[in-house]
């Protein structure tokens, strides 16, 4: 990293108290704009996430690639890789799941209008497997109207 | 973590990944392979033994690679995909675009 990066990561954790049930876990990580933060905001997510202990080496797995691919897309075509602005991370920890929360503070985009990058005649470009990968290793992805923040929901074990 | 590279007797680069190819550093992959072809490399091993994981811009990296080394006439291989990033290859169709190996060795001996 250099000096012209704005800032470092910002790190929040919030555990509900010990009565209420179920417990949470809530996790926020605020990402300056810039595509060299993304593996040490996956790193740092996955070992909160974690951290009652390594999941199965496929649940690592797809909470690393869902999270690089919602995270490279809001801190390029979202926050127009600008570091002076940044991209909120966030984890919802419930016993069974985790869902994931990335948002930037750019336009939106429409999700329903991203090509399938399998089709015929899409699998040589360079581009454009993101969303599909984010769709295929989820359980469940939603999206808000704006379509800045998208929700992924992933088993905790 | 990183990139490493080292040409064997036969004149192929191998370039282990120890990590992750993702939008952070695949510049400095598409820089390795593309010194290689400016020095008059022409076979590449893409060994992924030893590699965590890989985002899109790390599977469009190699498939920029790919197309750049076919154009010089040469030839790129992938090998040693676990089977989460075998299954990354197969769930983009991308597994029919490359020559995938299960080992770096048996990728050594065809080319």
């Amino acid at each position: 990293m250099d000096d012209t990066v704005a800032a470092p990561l910002r790190l929040c954790v919030h555990r509900s108290a010990e009565r209420e049930s179920p417990r949470t876990v809530s996790v926020v990580i605020d990402v300056p704009a810039d595509v060299r933060f993304v593996e040490d905001a996956i790193e740092l997510m996955a070992r909160h996430c974690f951290s009652g202990g390594e999941p199965c080496k496929r649940t690592s797995f797809r909470l690393r690639v869902v999270l690089a691919e919602a995270l490279t897309n809001s801190i390029l075509f979202g926050a127009g890789g600008n570091p002076s602005r940044s991209v909120r991370v966030e984890a919802e920890l419930a016993e069974e799941t985790i869902r994931l929360q990335v948002t930037d503070d750019g336009p939106g985009f429409n999700p329903r209008e991203v090509p399938d990058p399998t089709a015929p005649g899409a699998l040589g470009r360079p581009i454009g497997r993101g969303l599909f990968l984010i769709r295929n290793l989820a359980d469940r992805v939603e999206f808000n109207e704006q379509g800045n923040s998208i929700w992924m929901t992933l088993p905790r074990s | 973590m990183g990139f490493s590279k080292r040409t064997n007797a036969a004149g192929v680069a191998i370039l282990e990944i120890d990590g992750q190819l993702i939008v952070g550093n695949r510049q400095e992959l598409k820089t390795l392979v593309q010194d290689g072809l400016d020095r008059g490399e022409r076979k590449f091993l893409i060994d992924c033994s030893r590699t965590g994981y890989i985002d899109s811009s790390g599977l469009g990296a190699l498939v920029t690679l790919s197309k750049k080394v076919r154009e010089a006439n040469g030839d790129l291989r992938i090998a040693g995909l676990n089977e989460d990033l075998r299954a990354l290859f197969e769930l983009t169709k991308l597994d029919t675009l490359f020559h995938i190996t299960p080992s770096a060795e048996e990728a050594l001996a065809g080319f």
